[in-house]
């Protein structure tokens, strides 16, 4: 049944900020070959020059002569792969084996939700470590072990939402219409449980960004000479009392980056809620 | 009543709350009279709940304003206390006991620390002689065995139970009022019938007001002194409980009055009757709808349904490696027929096994042993393709309007399910029609399907929910508690609604209740479960004119008699219902039937 209606609302102040923002750094990173080509061209005889007083480096220069403002839109391409995909990988498989394992129970939930406490019981910079160490260090490799490591989550979330989900009443009468299984889970489920996975994945992508720069920082990660806002956060780090700027323009940009998200993930979970809507 | 008294308990003078723009109490004034009780009736959003969350002022914290008007209680105003002010006058001078006795008490203390809160709190009482004192309460409510009771967590009682602590702990500081809003809605009849009569003997006791919120007429025909009639936020009438029953003046009051089923009033009737309704149009009741003797059933057919020797049990407890020590015998050797277009009526209180048979025709729910056949056919002859058909020719409707349709999906998408699951129509066009035509016919319009539930009120939702079911053109229907949820004046228009689906399409029920006026009013023939298994059964006249079974009476003298001037004849039924899980090899006994007219059976007494 198609609705007639628009189910989403796109006036609303959260939509506007959350979506601008998203809008303008993912635009900015992806033009940033064009925007800024020599970002990583290094001067040494202007290091560490402070924000505001150089037209050409107007959010300053790091310590060897680079531009933050050029290295700051570059390095979003790393962590935003990392953080989108790695977000979107742990999503699409941790929810399915979490609806699975809900709606069937039996022996495959025991198995699997066994497997996941298994997993959570281990610290994350082992799995990190054995990992790597088995299968080496590669961009798609670190977006990979994200997954492996945070699809629990979600699976946990969604098996739990499931559970009391298919004791409610209209789970019941689908069932006793003879719905068949995967259209009660796909049509459902999913959109009722879709809310709190939303949020949570808001704050998985700034969670991922970060932790890929930790693992760049062990050694376990990215190429460290690619920039990446986790890995500039973490260089800046010893100049912090002399030089802020280094390390607060990448970490703004990674507010940013999660604030827009936050704003439009709010905005998509209450647009996909049609209680609080009232339609015309 | 005599004249005003000098001095009332409480007193409302001209109250008007407002949520928001919307004010949902309006110019609302009566007064409480020490010993006295007050029932406010309506149905809901009638501003009911409200008015005694303001007396409270609880309403506060869910955001109301108070425009105007006053609520005296004692020497002050109420509604000029501060939260600090109320707090010592809540629970100590004014009480409250809520609807659903499973989610006012807290589940990690045990009973006796939750009544020894209260005593310490306001009455600064010791630990000690607040437990004696807690001791005491729960004897004057009539629980058993009161000194282990203390020791017990709230999910081992029963809701009955429950209500008695919850009574108990509203009594613990003998306030002078007590604010009862709906107390026993959620409890089976026999219990409510016990309860009622432990809140009037208290009252009596205690010499304390009693304002009694309620929708349900018997109740207030039983309780009430002085009744006030509420709709759509504003008093419409009040007067002496007698006077309002006798002689409604109010237009809203009559059809309220004209709506409430009562026990009885089929009595020499050979077939239930459609009877017309009173609605109100423009502010006049007026009388809609044909009378129509419902002679549907086709005996002479083959049994449209056939249930034989049903067992149903479940496993409660298991040792580690997985044997099965406790079972809960859910029905036990159930047996029945529907023939086409007949509506059999299972009655029994809650955890007597209805609901499970029901599931289980539908095949929500897999039997332990015996069996089930539909037009002939039994469900285990039948292939898998069969049995998948058979969800399209059994239809069920679940008692909460509000939680079986989906919340995220239109109205529209819900009613085409059945549709779509089963091919019954293709094309989007074809099923669009369809539904619009299912919509009218359960008495919405079109333009409905494109909206979503909680845009609905209970009323129309279980429309919905009819119009759902109808969808596959089925030939049998489960209505498993459908009408419970819903205010009286809905559930006559549902019950008509479908008593001419019945008249229409042959249709057979099995109609799942609690509610033995409203068996009395629609079924052809009643079964009375109790404990899993059939203890009477026999047409409507049989079961209502002539019962013969011992548990039948008593659930017929329980329902309360929307008449104030009744003399009340109660055998009440003391206790509880016995707790149906039983250790393997410790089965119930089973009990054979005799039958002591043409198709009146009635289980010997073991």
């Amino acid at each position: 049944m198609a609705a007639t209606t628009s189910s989403f609302r796109f006036k609303s102040l959260e939509f506007i900020l959350g979506a601008s923002l998203t809008v303008l750094i993912c635009g900015a990173v992806l033009l940033s070959d064009v925007l800024f080509p020599g970002a990583e061209k290094v001067n040494l005889l202007s290091r560490l020059v402070p924000p505001l007083t150089d037209i050409q480096h107007v959010f300053g220069t790091d310590p060897l002569g680079r531009d933050v403002l050029a290295r700051v839109v570059a390095g979003g391409k790393i962590s935003l792969l990392v953080g989108f995909t790695s977000v979107f990988g742990a999503v699409i498989f941790g929810v399915f084996i979490g609806l699975v394992a809900g709606y069937y129970r039996g022996f495959w939930d025991m198995l699997l939700m066994r497997f996941a406490d298994l997993q959570l019981a281990m610290p994350f910079i082992l799995l990190a470590i054995t990992f790597i160490a088995i299968v080496g260090g590669s961009l798609t490799n670190t977006i990979i072990l994200l997954i492996v490591s945070q699809w629990v989550q979600y699976a946990r979330l969604v098996r739990g939402s499931v559970l009391t989900l298919r004791e409610r009443e209209f789970i019941l009468s689908a069932q006793a219409i003879g719905v068949p299984d995967w259209r009660i889970i796909l049509q459902h489920l999913l959109p009722n449980l879709i809310g709190p996975v939303i949020v949570l994945m808001t704050l998985n992508v700034a969670n991922n960004i970060l932790l890929e720069s930790s693992l760049t920082f062990l050694g376990l990660g990215v190429d460290p000479t690619i920039p990446s806002w986790g890995g500039m956060l973490a260089d800046g780090r010893t100049y912090l009392q002399t030089a802020w700027w280094v390390s607060v323009f990448p970490g703004l940009a990674i507010l940013l980056t999660v604030l827009g998200l936050n704003l439009l993930g709010d905005w998509l979970r209450d647009s996909l809620d049609p209680t609080g809507r009232t339609t015309g | 009543m005599t004249i005003k008294q000098a001095k009332p308990l409480l007193a409302v003078e001209g109250l008007s709350v407002e949520f928001g723009n919307s004010r949902v109490v309006d110019d609302l004034s009566f007064v409480v009279q020490p010993g006295k009780t007050v029932a406010i009736v309506g149905e809901s959003g009638s501003g009911k709940s409200v008015t005694s969350l303001s007396i409270m002022r609880l309403a506060d914290t869910m955001g109301a304003k108070f425009a105007a008007g006053r609520i005296v209680f004692g020497d002050r105003d109420l509604l000029k206390a501060s939260q600090k002010e109320m707090r010592t006058i809540r629970g100590k001078e004014i009480a409250m006991i809520f609807q659903e006795p499973m989610t006012s008490l807290n589940p990690v203390f045990t009973i006796g620390d939750q009544i020894c809160e209260v005593l310490m709190l306001h009455e600064k009482m010791g630990k000690a002689a607040a437990m004696a004192e807690a001791r005491r309460l729960l004897d004057m409510v009539r629980l058993p065995d009161s000194e282990q009771l203390l020791k017990r967590y709230p999910h081992q009682l029963s809701g009955g139970m429950r209500q008695r602590v919850m009574i108990a702990m509203a009594l613990a500081c003998r306030p002078m009022l007590l604010i009862a809003d709906e107390p026993t809605t959620a409890l089976d009849v026999t219990i409510q019938a016990q309860i009622l009569t432990i809140m009037r003997e208290l009252q009596k006791d205690l010499g304390m007001g009693m304002v009694f919120i309620t929708h349900d007429m018997g109740v207030v025909a039983e309780m009430a002194d002085e009744v006030v009639v509420m709709w759509k936020g504003k008093k419409v009438e009040q007067g002496p409980v007698s006077q309002i029953f006798a002689d409604p003046q109010h237009p809203y009051t009559r059809t309220l009055l004209a709506a409430v089923p009562r026990l009885g009033s089929m009595t020499g009737e050979e077939f239930p009757k459609r009877l017309p309704l009173t609605v109100l149009e423009n502010d006049v009741p007026t009388v809609v709808g044909e009378e129509r003797v419902q002679d549907t059933a086709r005996y002479n057919d083959v049994p449209l349904l056939s249930v034989k020797d049903l067992f149903v049990r479940f496993d409660m407890r298991k040792t580690m490696l997985g044997k099965v020590t406790h079972r809960l015998s859910a029905v036990s050797k159930a047996g029945f027929d529907i023939y086409p277009g007949e509506t059999l009526a299972l009655v029994g209180e809650s955890g007597s096994g209805k609901s499970t048979i029901g599931r289980t025709i539908q095949q929500l729910q897999t039997a332990h042993l015996g069996e089930i056949s539909f037009n002939g056919r039994s469900y285990s002859a039948m292939s898998a393709a069969d049995r998948f058909r058979m969800r399209q020719e059994v239809q069920y409707i679940f008692q909460d309007p509000f939680a079986s349709l989906d919340p995220r999906k239109t109205v529209g998408f819900s009613i085409a399910e059945p549709i779509n699951t089963h091919g019954l129509v293709s094309g989007g066009k074809a099923v669009r029609r369809r539904v619009d035509e299912l919509l009218e016919r359960v008495g919405l319009s079109s333009a409905h399907a494109d909206r979503y539930p909680h845009e609905f009120s209970g009323g129309q939702r279980q429309r919905i929910c009819i119009a759902r079911a109808l969808a596959s053109d089925p030939k049998l229907i489960i209505a498993d508690e459908a009408l419970s949820a819903l205010d009286v004046s809905i559930q006559a228009q549902i019950i008509n609604l479908f008593m001419d689906l019945q008249a229409e399409r042959g249709l057979a029920y099995l109609f799942i209740s609690h509610d033995m006026a409203v068996v009395e009013k629609m079924s052809h023939r009643v079964a009375v479960l109790y404990l899993g298994q059939i203890m009477e059964m026999g047409s409507r006249r049989q079961i209502f004119e002539t019962p013969r079974h011992a548990y039948t009476r008593r659930l017929l003298s329980a329902v309360p008699v929307a008449d104030p001037s009744a003399e009340r004849n109660v055998t009440l039924m003391e206790g509880e219902i016995p707790n149906p899980v039983r250790r393997v090899g410790d089965e119930p006994a089973i009990l054979a039937h005799e039958e002591i007219d043409p198709g009146h059976f009635v289980a010997k007494s073991a």
